[in-house]
Order: structure tokens, then sequence, then C-alpha cells
């Protein structure tokens, strides 16, 4: 572990602690241990336990989940300003999640958000990962349409927030089955850093160094859809994480994937935690979309390293 | 031993080599020559393992490589890519040291890319990002890459093959020689060296044995003094070319530049016609 996890592990905590601590009641750090140790006060356990605790949990899900799927997508598609969103991962995950706010009473006798799995992961080809992602990101776009189009107006308005990503809808069940499928396969891709770091050299180059390349792609692109998959079918698709996250890794520490990864997960964690922190702390007990938040973040600092690459190819 | 046995090569339906037959002893470097298009690369692809000949074997040390997975083909071979490239910034320490096999032990390794590194002559470079290098320090890097993946195989206790795919290609004539010369250490300690080259002087001072090869075809093979005839390079080139044999018995091949090329192999007896083919002395 070097300094830089450090400093990003330090943030990561603190935003957890703030987290329990900050929203319409203020909660002290000693009642949370107190709550934690079971003797706190039962409102306040009640706020933690069945509010709080598990909003912190899907955020840390979520961060990682999008933050190791963008890093993992970036090395294997050797491009920095890949996405989950690039390859169709997270559309297709919307068409899960969509499919159940909407049609969740015709399938499953009732409509909750998060029913929604795993996306279609389009990318194991490494030289059409791209254009694959947008043809499904433009089939999942029609299918949303068609969906917006059938929706009343109570489904209408529980699309539109969670097509702006929320981790409000948490409870223990959706925390406890989306975080474990998501944390599970974005936390697979932390053994892929070997392989990840060839690919910098080629595709070619990296059979010649004994990476099954194949495979890579492959189990690349399962663990990319299921991790992300997890994470928007229970929190919506929360853009940029997975572009800034191994931005911000790669400049403290390095290209080196088996010390950014870690990294970006811990700097994914940070950003998720804060954006929730902000809308939760802008107009309470009103809560905006944490996609307002990650978007009013991501896109300058999108803009910014596009910019950067033109100007380093002019 | 590298070799290949009756290989033929296709594309889809297209064949790009037919019956290519050849063996590299270990401490040889066989340079494969030819015009563009007459098969080189298809070859090496195949001798590198990563394209399967559709007829034919190719073996690494008696193993059929078809059988090996990446890994242990990677323990018994390295390669230089034609166009290296990379896309992330990694130092040039970290570059020669990516394709060391994970059973060799942490120390090993540092050893073997401090050992490789300045071998390749980059140790005031170590530290520096490659993107920030010039074009001849790149290619030195992944150059080293390559030999430091070698030596790993050889401390493994493989014998060991170096394939190198146009190693020279866009290097001053300076790093032309050094690289040449660091193929001929590889081979020195034991390695079957393969080299695809266009530069034929370079192959005729460098190689022990040449491949000649056109039209998808190995159409002569043995030591550069019988290979390179000018006549033989003449019409498979499709351009006048005169060899002298120096005094080390290796040929010096050198054009005419006042006679335009043939396009193609059909237009060769053209050329003959106007101008007459130089014999070796």
């Amino acid at each position: 572990m070097r300094p830089g996890h450090l400093l990003l592990l330090g943030a990561a905590a603190l935003l957890v602690v703030l987290g329990l601590a900050l929203g319409p009641v203020t909660i002290a750090p000693g009642e949370i241990a107190a709550v934690a140790a079971g003797s706190g006060d039962p409102v306040h356990a009640a706020s933690i336990g069945q509010i709080r605790a598990p909003r912190i949990l899907l955020g840390v899900a979520v961060g990682t989940a999008l933050a190791l799927a963008g890093a993992a997508l970036q090395g294997l598609l050797r491009n920095p300003l890949a996405d989950p969103g690039l390859i169709g991962v997270t559309g297709g995950a919307s068409i899960g999640a969509v499919s159940v706010i909407v049609l969740g009473e015709v399938l499953f006798g009732g409509g909750t958000p998060g029913g929604g799995t795993g996306g279609d992961a389009g990318g194991d080809d490494v030289g059409g990962g791209g254009g694959a992602g947008v043809a499904v990101n433009a089939i999942a776009g029609a299918f949303i349409g068609v969906m917006v189009y059938i929706s009343d107006d109570t489904q209408l308005r529980d699309l539109t927030f969670w097509s702006l990503g929320a981790l409000g809808a948490a409870n223990w069940t959706l925390v406890l089955v989306a975080s474990g499928i998501s944390l599970a396969s974005a936390l697979a891709l932390l053994s892929m850093h070997r392989a990840l770091d060839l690919f910098q050299v080629g595709e070619r180059a990296a059979f010649h160094a004994g990476i099954d390349t194949e495979r890579v792609k492959l189990k690349t692109g399962l663990l990319t859809a299921l991790a992300v998959g997890g994470a928007t079918a229970a929190a919506g698709p929360i853009g940029f994480i997975g572009l800034v996250a191994p931005h911000i890794a790669r400049l403290l520490l390095g290209a080196h994937h088996r010390i950014m990864m870690p990294a970006a997960a811990l700097t994914g964690i940070a950003l998720v935690l804060s954006a929730d922190l902000a809308v939760r702390l802008a107009v309470p007990p009103a809560e905006p979309p944490i996609g307002i938040a990650t978007s009013l973040l991501g896109g300058p600092v999108f803009l910014w390293l596009l910019l950067t690459r033109v100007r380093r190819h002019a | 031993m590298l070799e290949a046995e009756a290989g033929d090569i296709a594309y889809g339906r297209t064949p790009v080599v037919e019956a290519a037959s050849l063996s590299i002893a270990q401490g040889e470097i066989c340079a494969l020559c030819g015009p563009n298009g007459a098969g080189k690369t298809s070859l090496f692809a195949a001798l590198a393992g990563e394209l399967r000949p559709r007829r034919g074997v190719v073996r690494i040390g008696g193993e059929d490589i078809r059988k090996l997975s990446a890994v242990a083909l990677a323990e018994r071979r390295a390669v230089l890519e034609q166009s290296p490239t990379l896309s992330a910034e990694f130092s040039v320490r970290e570059l020669i040291g990516l394709a060391i096999p994970l059973q060799i032990p942490p120390e090993e390794a540092e050893e073997i890319v401090e050992t490789t590194i300045a071998e390749v002559d980059l140790a005031e470079y170590a530290a520096r990002s490659v993107l920030r290098l010039s074009g001849g320090q790149r290619h030195r890097a992944h150059l080293g890459r390559a030999l430091a993946q070698l030596a790993a195989g050889r401390a493994l206790g493989h014998t060991t093959s170096l394939l190198l795919d146009e190693p020279t290609a866009n290097l001053d004539i300076a790093h032309q020689i050094a690289v040449m010369h660091l193929a001929n250490r590889a081979a020195a300690r034991g390695a079957a060296v393969a080299v695809v080259l266009h530069d034929l002087n370079l192959a005729a001072a460098f190689a022990d044995r040449i491949a000649l090869m056109a039209k998808g075809r190995i159409i002569a093979a043995g030591a550069p003094s019988e290979v390179f005839t000018a006549r033989r390079l003449s019409e498979t080139y499709g351009t006048d070319l005169s060899v002298q044999i120096g005094s080390d018995d290796r040929p010096r091949i050198t054009p005419r530049y006042d006679v335009t090329p043939a396009q193609t192999s059909k237009e060769i007896p053209h050329v003959h016609r106007h101008e007459p083919l130089s014999r070796p002395s």
C-alpha cells in the first residue's frame, strides 16, 4: 500500500462517517459508535440501520463497481475515455430496470425499481467495443423510449428519478443482492491487473507475453457487465464515476493496474459518497438525484480530458 | 530449435504461404527476407504461434506449438512486434519488466530488468516515461521488453527463441546495427533467432542463414553467400542488384538506382532485357 492509497482510504472512511452522521438529523460520531455497539438511541439506530447504512453500503458498492469497471474497460480498450456507458453495459442494464418500473405490475405483480439485471457486455472485441456499445445504447434508448411512451404519470416520475441515479431507494434486500453481485464482480476485475498492463502494448504483444487475450476480453466483458449491471439496477445509471475515478487514480499513483485499480475503487467510493452527501445536504429534506452531482463534476473533467488529448495530438 | 514443417498459411480462403519448411537451431540467426507480400510476416506470425498453419506443423524446442498454452509459449519465445506501441505512461523500467512471467521471483525479475536496461543502453532513462523518449530509444525499450522475457524463459530452464519483426525499420543506421548486435548477443546465449529484415545488407552481415521468400514460398535457404546471388535477388525483387562477396565471406548488395524497378514479378524479364546481371565474385 502506498501513501496515495492511504490518503484515498482516509477520504473514503471519512465520507462513510459523514454519510452516517449527516442528514436531516445530525448524529454525532459518538452516538454512531453507540448505535454500532447496540446501545444507542432507538430513533438514531433506526435512522442509521434502516436508511443511512444501506445507502452507504450501496454507495460503496456502486463506487467500487463503476470505478473498477471503468479502469478495466479503459485498460482493455486502451482508451482513457472509455466508460461503462461506452460498451452499452449501462444501456443494457437500464432496459432491465426500466422494464421493471413500467411492466413490473404485469410481470411481477408489483413495480419496484431495482429489479434489473446485468446488461449486455458487447465489448469482447476490443476493436469493435465502442461501435457495439453505440448499437446497444441505441437499442436500449429505443426500448426505453417505448417504455416512457406507455408509462403512466407515476411510472414516468419513477423513471425520471431512477434515470438520474439515486442511492435513496436502498433497502437491505436490494443492497445486499445488488452490492453482492457488483462488488464480487468488480473485485474479481482486480485479478486481471497483469493482463490489463500488457494490453497497453497492444493485443498481439499481450499474447506474445503469455496472455490468453480472447479469454481476458470475454472475462472483462462479463465481469464489467455484472458489476455495472448490479450497480445500475440498484442505483440507476450514475455517470462519469467510471471515467473520472481511474483518471484520478492514475494521476496519483501511475498507470500500473495492480496499484491503480485499488486506488480507482477508493476514489470511486469517495466520489459517490461525496456526491450523495452533496445532494442530501443541498436542499434538505428534499434529495435531488445523485446523477446531477456526478454529472456536474464529471462533465467538466471529461471536457478537460478531451481538450488535453486534442492538444497532445495537435 | 524453432521449426516450421511444410506449413501452409491462409487468411480465410486466400493462401499466403505454401509448404514452408524452415528450422532454426539454438544459437543461430535466421533472416526472413523477400519482397513485400512474399509471406514473411505470415510465416513469422506462424512461428510466433499467433497464426495457425492450415497444414503442417510449427515446433518450438521440439514441441508442437498448438499444444502449448499462451503462458507456456511465452516462456519459450519472445517477440518484438513490427511497430510496437504503448498507450500508458509506463517508465522504461516498468515496460521492460512487463512481460517477465510471474513464476520468476521478484528479486530475480528485478535483476533481469536492470541487466536488460543496461544492455539496451537506457540506464540513464530507466525512470523516464517511454512516451517521452525518442523513436530509437522507445524501440530499444520495447526490444528490452522482449529480451527480458527471453532471459526469464532461460532462467526457467527453457531453450528459447527470439522473433523480431523488422526490428530495424524506422531506425537510423547506428541504431540498426545496435539492434542487430543485441540479436547476435541473444543468439550467443543460445536463443534461436528469427528476424524479418528488409535490409539485405544487414541480413547478409548478421544472419547465419537466410530464408528468401517470394510469392508465399521459401525459394532459397542457406548461408547468405549461397542465397544472395545477384541473379536470384534481381529476379526476386524485380530490380537490378549487384552482389560482391566481402573478405568475411558475406555478400554486399548494391542496387542500381538509375533503373526503374518492375512493379510486378511479371515484368521482371523486362528488367533483365535492359540490364545484364552482375555475378558474385
